[in-house]
């Protein structure tokens, strides 16, 4: 299948189990979508009948709120079964708003805490450095993120230990949860932030496939230095009416708006 | 509970302009109103807690009165460390509101569902915690600490019950309040459980005759010892009921209370077991599983009284 479907398909999975839970964050979800499916259909040496294989690369979902995309590539993937996304924020159900480790197979930790996930990453770079083992660590951040301190941390840490072998990529669709990014807490330049801290990092359109795709077929960028990716985003992509809206954060999905996005 | 808050705050910024509201980076359908008004003494400091806590206590330094604004977890736990020692250990008029306390936002998991705060926050020394049942409660504590200059947490849900009082409880800090009386058993609970409890209360008055007490401990710390003894050591068995771990929070607390004057009673504590979730749910689906149908519903509680 061609990358447009599986975007498309990932889409209706989300919205679908949006519809159904009548729950929020849509915009956070579809956001992500298409880095996800390039990662998952690509880049990522991962094994869907083998989930804990220790060499598998990691991806580390640190946006956890977006967990709603996080589910459906999985499940597109086939790590497990579709009807299984049923149980999204359903009460008794293991399908948490947030990632959880352990609720499916292919969850690498628990998320829902903004800035947890690149120090874990980090910590599993550095073990695969220290166990001379192949694997890479990919880390799939929110823009948000960029204000916590444990980021700027993890940062120099990652470039100090030389973790070239982890990449974190940026879902910079320029919303937070009240407010645009440079109107809460300015992150630019952002690229330049990054740099400085000692990190390689190219810029892309996160929902052109082919970027996507090239920029993670090379990293390591440079030998020694940890990598990140700044994508550029649209918070909503695909659902028009949500498209870079800040209400694309918490609004539930209708009837009506349901049935005209999935056609 | 938020709406009293937000509605309250913009009273005190009114006619006090030392007041400052700080938010990471929440509030949407919430603090417009706020933000709106005073734009200049509205501060969304993003995603980044360590630093609103930190810069909320410069602030007090300076003579302002900030109150810092975020979900439960991220505005106590995430910057403990500030709480602790920039606020608590400077003895700083800062007041915290967490909001979606407890199981407010269930169906986002454990990150979100934090049952252990107000155990860590009471042992901290200067920091009062508070608990509020309803809008009036939260309402009254609210104008009262603002009438203070010390760090203050305060726990507000979101979603569930409220109406406890028809009329304003005239609340004292630190004193709990007897919401119903009751001759029969007692019933000390705190937050939403206290408007649960109530019902449950009605409940087993009309169909058992059974005339049970209840306490709202809507200030978690400091406590007055010695009124809560006279309030309930008369009773030979006693339920506490918290939407909180029963690790540390008012169960803990009574039961202190309770072995340090000699108290020869039987005590039941109900709360959250020492666990994270194994399964999300909405608020009221995490209520009756953990706490209120487990060990409190109607008949556990009647048994327990009978
Ligand atoms: C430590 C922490 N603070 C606050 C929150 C509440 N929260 C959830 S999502 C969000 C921001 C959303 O914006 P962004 O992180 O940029 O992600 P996007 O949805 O735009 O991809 C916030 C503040 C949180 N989950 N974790």
């Amino acid at each position: 299948m061609d990358y447009n479907s599986i975007s498309k398909n990932i889409r209706k999975k989300i919205l679908k189990m949006k519809y159904e839970s009548q729950e929020g964050h849509i915009g956070s979800a579809l956001s992500c979508v298409d880095i996800l499916n390039v990662l998952y259909f690509k880049i990522l040496k991962i094994d869907p009948k083998d989930p804990l294989n220790e060499d598998r690369d990691r991806l580390v979902f640190s946006k956890g709120h977006a967990a709603a995309a996080l589910y459906a590539v999985l499940s597109e993937k086939e790590f497990f079964e579709e009807k299984i996304l049923d149980a999204y924020c359903k009460d008794g159900s293991k399908l948490a708003g947030h990632s959880t480790r352990g609720s499916v197979p292919g969850i690498e930790i628990s998320a829902g805490s903004l800035g947890h996930g690149l120090p874990m990453a980090s910590g599993m770079a550095l073990a695969g450095k220290k166990d001379n083992k192949n694997y890479r660590v990919f880390v799939l951040m929110s823009d948000g993120e960029m204000d916590e301190g444990t980021t700027w941390e993890s940062a120099l840490f990652s470039a100090h230990h030389k973790l070239d072998n982890l990449t974190v990529i940026v879902d910079y669709n320029k919303w937070q949860a009240f407010g645009r990014t440079n109107e809460v807490l300015n992150l630019e330049p952002l690229a330049k932030k990054w740099e400085s801290f000692g990190w390689s990092v190219k810029e892309i359109n996160g929902h052109n496939f082919l970027e996507i795709e090239n920029v993670l077929s090379i990293v390591p960028f440079e030998k020694v230095k940890p990598n990140v990716v700044i994508a550029n985003t649209i918070k909503g992509k695909g659902v028009e009416f949500l498209e870079d809206k800040l209400e694309s954060h918490y609004t539930h999905i209708t009837k009506e708006d349901y049935e005209k996005s999935i056609r | 509970m938020r709406k009293a808050f937000v509605k309250t705050l913009i009273e005190l910024a009114e006619k006090d302009d030392r007041v400052y509201l700080l938010t990471g980076d929440l509030g949407f359908h919430a603090l417009e109103g706020f933000a709106e008004k005073f734009p200049e003494r509205f501060l969304n400091c993003g995603v980044a807690e360590q630093n609103m806590m930190g810069v909320a206590a410069g602030l007090a330094l300076s003579g302002k009165k900030p109150y810092v604004y975020s979900i439960v977890p991220f505005v106590t736990l995430r910057c403990l460390e500030q709480i602790r020692i920039d606020v608590c250990y400077h003895n700083l008029d800062v007041k915290i509101i967490g909001i979606g306390g407890g199981f407010s936002y269930g169906t986002l998991g454990s990150t979100h569902s934090v049952m252990e705060e107000m155990a860590i926050l009471r042992t901290i020394p200067n920091m009062s915690v508070f608990s509020p049942a309803d809008l009036l409660e939260t309402e009254e504590l609210f104008l009262k600490t603002y009438e203070n200059k010390n760090p203050a947490y305060f726990r507000l849900s979101n979603i569930g019950q409220y109406e406890v009082y028809d009329k304003n409880p005239n609340l004292e800090i630190g004193k709990p309040n007897v919401v119903k009386d009751g001759a029969d058993g007692v019933i000390v609970a705190t937050g939403l459980m206290v408007s649960i409890c109530l019902d449950i209360i009605k409940k087993i008055k009309n169909e058992n005759n059974i005339n049970l007490k209840l306490l709202s401990v809507h200030t978690v710390k400091p406590l007055d010892e010695k009124l809560l003894m006279e309030q309930i050591s008369d009773f030979k068995k006693i339920f506490v009921i918290e939407e909180h771990s029963v690790i540390g929070g008012l169960g803990s607390i009574v039961a202190e209370v309770l072995a340090d004057s000699g108290y020869g009673g039987i005590l039941k504590r109900v709360g959250m077991d020492d666990e994270f979730l194994k399964e999300i749910g909405t608020a009221d689906y995490l209520r009756a599983k953990h706490i209120v149908k487990k060990n409190g519903a109607i008949e556990d509680i009647l048994n327990y009284f009978k």
